[in-house]
């Protein structure tokens, strides 16, 4: 009888070795005359145990892990018993997994990515099958009755933007899907595309023929080459058996797809910039108004949208607006794909409905700091979202509750230090981030985020006097002030939020006396 | 590792890319990494090829060229080894990972190892951040990786060399 091993092929396996464990299965098993199908699934997002092997049983998929080449021979020699030290169980019954609600990654881990048979056999293609059924302005309500907001940081309602597109003159308009994951603790995008990249194509198609646009561009940073790799089959696919192209599905409507790469410049992760770079140019940000969804890609009516958004729209209109609308909290409704990363035992992706608290994200499925001292700090929201101390870490996942902590929920990323970290330190990389990485077309943040660098070297200057250090950082805070209210972009206008909760929260980090109160904090 | 092909061969290789990309602007990226992807780089010489192609000034293709990070203008090291420098792999210990490759190498950032065989650049994330610190070796990725296991992927890049 035939087994079969599934080996995920997600680059956060590859990069811990997940081929040469392949190579030793298909190896081991040809040595002892077994006979194994190997797949190479999609990861399922419990990143600490990659590579995950899995094994079809009668009761469901077992799974080993973290397995090595080294370990392959014992795993043969236990027969893949649940006696095995590296035996997990039933993958589905581990708790990290069962307890979260995947609806934009329901397929994830589970199937081939690349196999369309699979994607149909789980649900795939049904979303873009009502859709056909429907008016356009049937489907820009359907997306606006969910609640989505976009998944990208902004959190600006998907439907209201694809609805500005809608009635917007004009026959040339365009779908770009923003792929450039720039941000440190974020993953989620990069899971879709590797793992289930025919989500976001459905997910396009849908768009397309929801606002009346036929082309689409993905625009994908080049830092990924693997997701590029997977799109590009996944399209060719797709197109071959009908799903994308002229009269797709004998619908009579047309929707093409391109994969562009970037070319690593964090920037063009702003919208406007990734307009550009997709034009030809440098990724230079743009003045709004006009907004892209009125005048975008070759200045024509343009819907972008994050990944996350565009690959949750299936499911939305498979199960239904009310069905998403029912996750969540407040005015964040359906789930919201957490990355959780950084120095945490168990990292990976843990996809929720909005208002879990921070703290059950950091202990309940992240098991606490990697390196087993104590937490110090949590980034959410990338590079450009603030830094949480102890006293925050009870505020549940929502974009206002975040928004009201002057902090920023963002795309769901969480990357955590633990007490070894000095806060003045990750406050001066965000400004030498910002610094190498500004496009240059705005004063505060190309000039701003230098001057940043040089001030808070000089509040970490041992010999500086008291008074002088305590003047340094006036002209720090002053500084933050012209960045946030005069840069272009969220680039210069959200650097200073890692900079300030540093200096807030941990103001012995800079060398002031923890009582400190500055005078602007936005905080309550 | 790419072979650098003589002058007139990389001339003749980008008049057969551009003449693939078709001359619409928004073709120009495309038409650097295929560039780029055959033989190494862009070289300088060829800005005036393809901003005549394109119908574009020589300065706003070397605007774009010098614009991204990934472009490069000149050949480079048979091996490039990529540190991830964001947060998630600072917290687990990536700038000591760098300090450690900037020693095993003999170089610093942006530099190149005494027998010019390897480079060091820094990267912003590779979206490997529950599996940091991570870094790419010519584009293969690594995560986890200790000073340790950096030196055994050395090693074992040395002996592919052979």
């Amino acid at each position: 009888m035939s087994a079969r091993i599934y080996i995920p092929c997600d680059s956060a396996a590859l990069a811990v070795g997940a081929d040469a464990v392949a190579a030793a299965v298909a190896r081991e098993a040809a040595r002892r005359g077994l006979e194994v199908e190997i797949v190479r699934n999609g990861t399922r997002g419990l990143l600490w145990l990659e590579p995950l092997v899995e094994v079809e049983t009668a009761n469901g998929r077992t799974g080993f892990g973290p397995v090595e080449a080294g370990d392959v021979a014992s795993l043969f020699d236990a027969g893949f018993a649940d006696s095995h030290p590296l035996a997990l169980g039933l993958v589905e019954d581990i708790p990290y997994l069962a307890r979260q609600q995947r609806l934009t990654f329901a397929r994830v881990g589970i199937t081939d990515p690349l196999s369309l048979d699979d994607y149909e056999a789980h649900g795939g293609y049904r979303g873009l099958r009502n859709a056909l059924l429907m008016a356009p302005n049937e489907i820009v309500a359907a997306v606006t009755a969910s609640g989505l907001r976009g998944r990208g940081g902004a959190a600006f309602p998907t439907g209201i933007k694809w609805n500005t597109v809608l009635k917007a003159p004009g026959l040339e308009k365009y779908i770009v899907c923003n792929a450039d994951e720039g941000d440190s603790g974020t993953f989620a995008d990069r899971i879709v595309m590797e793992s289930d990249p025919y989500v976001l194509i459905e997910g396009m198609t849908i768009a397309g023929i929801a606002v009346g646009a036929t082309r689409g561009y993905i625009y994908v940073r080049s830092e990924y080459p693997h997701a590029i790799r997977q799109l590009e089959a996944a399209i060719d696919t797709a197109t071959r058996r009908g799903y994308l192209g002229r009269s797709l599905l004998s619908s009579g409507r047309t929707f093409e797809l391109e994969v562009r790469k970037g070319a690593g410049a964090y920037i063009c992760g702003e919208e406007t910039a990734l307009l550009e770079s997709l034009e030809g140019k440098r990724g230079i940000v743009r003045a709004k108004p006009p907004l892209p969804a009125l005048a975008g890609l070759f200045g024509k009516p343009t819907v972008i949208n994050n990944v996350l958004s565009l690959a949750t729209v299936p499911i939305i209109l498979d199960r239904g607006a009310q069905y998403y609308q029912d996750y969540g909290m407040g005015r964040s409704r359906g789930t919201l794909p957490v990355q959780l990363a950084g120095n945490v035992r168990h990292g990976g992706l843990i996809e929720l409905a909005f208002g879990v608290t921070l703290r059950e994200i950091l202990y309940d499925y992240g098991g606490g700091s990697a390196s087993g001292r104590p937490i110090k700090a949590v980034q959410v929201g990338g590079p450009l979202g603030a830094y949480l101390p102890e006293s925050q870490w009870d505020t549940p996942l929502d974009y206002e509750a975040f928004a009201s902590l002057w902090a920023v929920l963002g795309h769901g990323g969480i990357v955590v230090h633990d007490d070894s970290a000095d806060m003045a330190t990750l406050a001066r990389y965000a400004m030498a981030f910002c610094a190498v990485e500004s496009c240059g077309k705005c004063t505060p943040c190309r000039i701003g985020s230098t001057r940043g660098v040089e001030v808070i070297d000089k509040i970490r200057d041992a010999h500086l006097p008291v008074a002088g250090r305590a003047q340094q950082v006036v002209l720090l805070r002053d500084l933050c002030d012209t960045m946030l209210y005069g840069s272009l972009c969220a680039m210069g206008g959200m650097t200073p939020y890692p900079v300030l909760s540093a200096l807030n929260h941990f103001p012995e980090d800079f060398g002031q006396p923890e009582v400190s109160r500055p005078r602007n904090e936005h905080a309550a | 590792m790419h072979t650098l092909p003589d002058p007139a061969a990389a001339a003749s290789m980008l008049n057969d890319l551009l003449a693939r990309h078709g001359t619409r602007q928004d073709r120009l990226l495309p038409l650097l990494h295929a560039l780029q992807d055959a033989i190494g780089h862009v070289p300088p010489a060829s800005v005036e090829t393809i901003a005549h192609h394109f119908n574009l000034s020589r300065a706003e293709v070397h605007g774009v060229i010098t614009f991204y990070h990934d472009f490069r203008s000149e050949a480079p090291a048979p091996c490039t080894v990529q540190v991830c420098r964001a947060e998630a792999c600072q917290s687990m210990g990536g700038e000591r990972l760098l300090a450690h490759a900037q020693q095993a190498l003999g170089c610093g950032l942006h530099g190149r190892s005494a027998d010019g065989r390897y480079a060091l650049e820094p990267v912003y994330c590779l979206g490997l951040c529950a599996s940091a610190p991570a870094l790419t070796v010519n584009q293969a990725v690594f995560a986890r990786v200790t000073p340790a296991r950096f030196d055994a992927l050395l090693a074992a890049q040395s002996m592919e060399a052979v």
